[in-house]
C-alpha cells in the first residue's frame, strides 16, 4: 500500500461539518427541536376537542406572546434548513458512492422506515409548506373562506374537504414513519448505543411515533365524523 | 445438483462488465460457494475461456478476503457466513444465483469479483493502531481489563474486512468498519492514551475516501459475516465528537487515497495482466 500522508486543510472533510459523522449529528439534534415542536403542536391542536373558546384563544395566545413566538419560529426554520441541508448532501453523497447499482438487492435486516427517509422527508416537507400557506397564512382554502383569528373555524372548514384531510392523515402517517427511525436514530448520532437501553429506545420511538399518529389524524377523521363541527 | 451462475464479467478497471449465464450440472451439496467457483473455472479452462476471477485465501472464515452479491446479499442467505463457508447444501436444485462484486466508488472494480479495497487500509494506517514504548516487555496483568470491556474490544475486533458492510449498505458507507477500528482500540485502556486524535484521524479518512455517510438504517450488520453491532458506529461518533471538541491543534492527517494500480504499487507486475 504505498501512500501519501497529507494534512487536509480545515474546511474540507476533517472539519466537523464537513464530516458525515458531524452531518449527523446536526441532524440529530435539529430533529430533536423539530420533534419537540411536533409534541408542541400536537398538544396545542388537540384542544380543538375542548371547543371553539379554548382553541381560539390558545391562538391569541401564541400571538400575543410576540417577542417569543418569533424566536421560535427562528430556531425551528434555522433546524428545518439545517435538516435539509444536511439531507441533501448526505443523499449526493450517497448517489456518487454507488454509481454503478446493483442488478439485484434484498435488504435484509433494515427497517421499511429507515430506507424510506429520503422519501417521507420531503414529502412531510411538502405537507408542512402547504399546511402553513393553508392555517397560518391562509392563502389556500378550498370551498371556504379562511377567517384570520378563528383558528375552529379554519379548522373544521378546512377538514370538511375530503382530499384536505386525505393529504394531511397521508403525510402524517409519514412523519411517523420518520419519526419511527429518527427518534432512536439520533441517540446512535450522537453516540448513544447500548444493547441494553437501544432495543427499548427503538421500542419506545415505535410507540411514541403511533401515539403522534393517532393524536393528529383524530382532528380531520373528527372534523370528517362530523364529531367536531 | 444443477445451478445457473450468473456471474458479472469484467476484464478490466476500465472495460464494460456484464452478466454471463453459466450453466453448472454437477454440484456437490457439500461444496462451498468458491468450490463451486473453482469446478466452473476448471470447466472454462478446459474449454479454453477465461477464468471467473474471485478473492480468496483462508477458506475458513477468518481472513476476509472473499465476498460477493448472492442474489442482491453481501455474501449469500446465510446470515454470519462468508461466501468460502457458505455450502451449496442451502440452494435448492436449478436455483439462478446473481453473482456480482461489491459495488461502491471506494471499492473501484479490479476484474470480474475483486474489487480494490485499499480504501480500508488507508482508514487503518490513519489510526488503527496503539503506540507502546519499546524495551523490555511489560509484566503480565500490569494493565488490567475487565472481561466485559475484554469481550467488547473482542467483538469489535473480530472484523475481517471483507467490505460486505459497504456492499450491503444503502448508502456504500464504511461507519460499521470504521467504528469496529475504531472501537476495538477505544474501549481498551491501551488504546485510551490516544482515542481523540484516532477517532477525528480515521473518520476524516473515511470521509475522503469515496464512502457515504451512515444514515443508520443497519443493513450492515445483518449482512457482516463477523455480526459487529451497531453500537461500533455509535462508539466512533461518540469517540469523533469528544475527539472534535477536545483536540488542540487543528492537524488531521488523511491519506491521498490512490486508486491506480501503477502508482499506488511498487512491486513490479501487472496485476491486470491477463495470460
Amino acid at each position: 500500500m504505498s501512500t501519501t500522508a497529507v494534512n487536509l486543510p480545515k474546511s474540507g472533510k476533517a472539519s466537523f461539518w464537513g464530516s458525515t459523522n458531524g452531518k449527523k449529528v446536526v441532524m440529530a439534534v435539529t430533529g430533536s427541536i423539530l420533534f419537540l415542536f411536533v409534541i408542541g403542536h400536537l398538544a396545542g391542536n388537540l384542544q380543538i376537542f375542548e371547543g371553539p373558546a379554548k382553541l381560539n384563544a390558545y391562538g391569541h395566545f401564541l400571538h400575543s406572546i410576540g417577542e417569543l413566538l418569533w424566536p421560535v419560529r427562528i430556531v425551528l426554520i434555522i433546524s428545518v434548513l439545517l435538516h435539509i441541508t444536511a439531507t441533501v448532501q448526505l443523499a449526493l453523497l450517497k448517489k456518487k458512492a454507488r454509481p454503478v447499482r446493483y442488478s439485484r438487492k434484498e435488504a435484509i435486516k433494515s427497517s421499511y422506515a429507515s430506507r424510506t427517509m429520503y422519501w417521507s422527508g420531503p414529502i412531510v416537507l411538502a405537507f408542512v409548506i402547504f399546511h402553513l400557506l393553508q392555517f397560518t397564512a391562509g392563502y389556500i382554502h378550498p370551498e371556504s373562506q379562511f377567517i384570520e383569528g378563528d383558528v375552529y373555524h379554519n379548522v373544521v372548514a378546512g377538514f370538511s374537504v375530503w382530499w384536505v384531510s386525505v393529504w394531511y392523515i397521508f403525510s402524517i402517517c409519514l412523519l411517523g414513519l420518520h419519526l419511527r427511525h429518527g427518534l432512536w436514530s439520533m441517540f446512535q448520532s450522537v453516540g448513544f448505543n447500548h444493547p441494553r437501553h437501544t432495543p427499548i429506545l427503538k421500542g419506545a420511538a415505535a410507540i411514541i411515533a403511533v401515539l403522534i399518529v393517532l393524536g393528529y389524524i383524530s382532528i380531520p377523521i373528527s372534523v370528517l365524523l362530523g364529531i367536531v363541527k | 445438483m444443477k445451478l445457473t451462475l450468473k456471474i458479472w464479467r469484467q476484464k478490466g478497471p476500465k472495460d464494460k462488465g456484464q452478466f454471463v449465464d453459466y450453466p453448472v450440472n454437477d454440484v456437490n451439496p457439500e461444496m462451498s460457494m468458491l468450490e463451486c467457483l473453482d469446478v466452473l473455472n476448471e470447466t472454462l479452462i478446459e474449454r479454453g475461456e477465461e477464468p471467473v476471477a474471485f478473492e480468496h485465501d483462508c477458506r475458513e472464515g477468518i481472513c476476509g478476503s472473499c465476498g460477493f452479491m448472492i442474489n442482491g446479499v453481501a455474501h449469500g442467505p446465510m446470515p454470519a457466513t462468508t461466501v468460502c463457508q457458505l455450502t451449496m447444501r442451502h440452494f435448492k436444485d436449478g436455483q439462478e444465483l446473481v453473482i456480482e462484486p461489491w459495488r461502491a466508488s471506494a471499492f473501484p472494480e479490479i476484474k470480474d469479483l475483486i474489487v480494490d479495497r485499499r480504501s480500508f487500509d488507508r482508514i487503518i494506517a490513519s489510526g488503527g493502531y496503539v503506540s507502546v514504548s519499546t524495551g523490555n516487555a511489560p509484566d503480565g496483568n500490569t494493565i488490567l481489563v475487565g472481561k466485559e470491556i475484554a469481550d467488547r474490544a473482542m467483538d469489535a475486533a473480530a472484523c475481517i474486512g471483507c467490505g460486505a458492510c459497504v456492499a450491503a449498505c444503502p448508502n456504500a458507507s464504511a461507519a460499521l468498519f470504521t467504528g469496529a477500528k475504531i472501537a476495538h482500540l477505544s474501549v481498551l485502556p491501551q488504546g485510551e492514551v490516544e482515542r481523540d486524535h484516532r477517532a477525528i484521524n480515521m473518520v476524516a479518512q473515511m470521509n475522503t475516501e469515496s464512502f457515504g455517510g451512515c444514515t443508520n438504517i443497519g443493513e450492515c450488520t445483518g449482512a457482516c459475516p463477523k455480526e459487529i453491532p451497531l453500537e461500533v458506529i455509535a462508539t466512533m461518533n461518540r469517540d469523533f465528537i469528544r475527539g472534535s471538541w477536545k483536540h488542540r491543534d487543528n492537524e488531521v492527517k488523511t491519506i491521498t487515497p490512490m486508486t491506480e494500480w501503477s502508482t499506488g504499487s511498487k512491486l513490479k507486475i501487472d496485476p491486470h495482466a491477463t495470460s
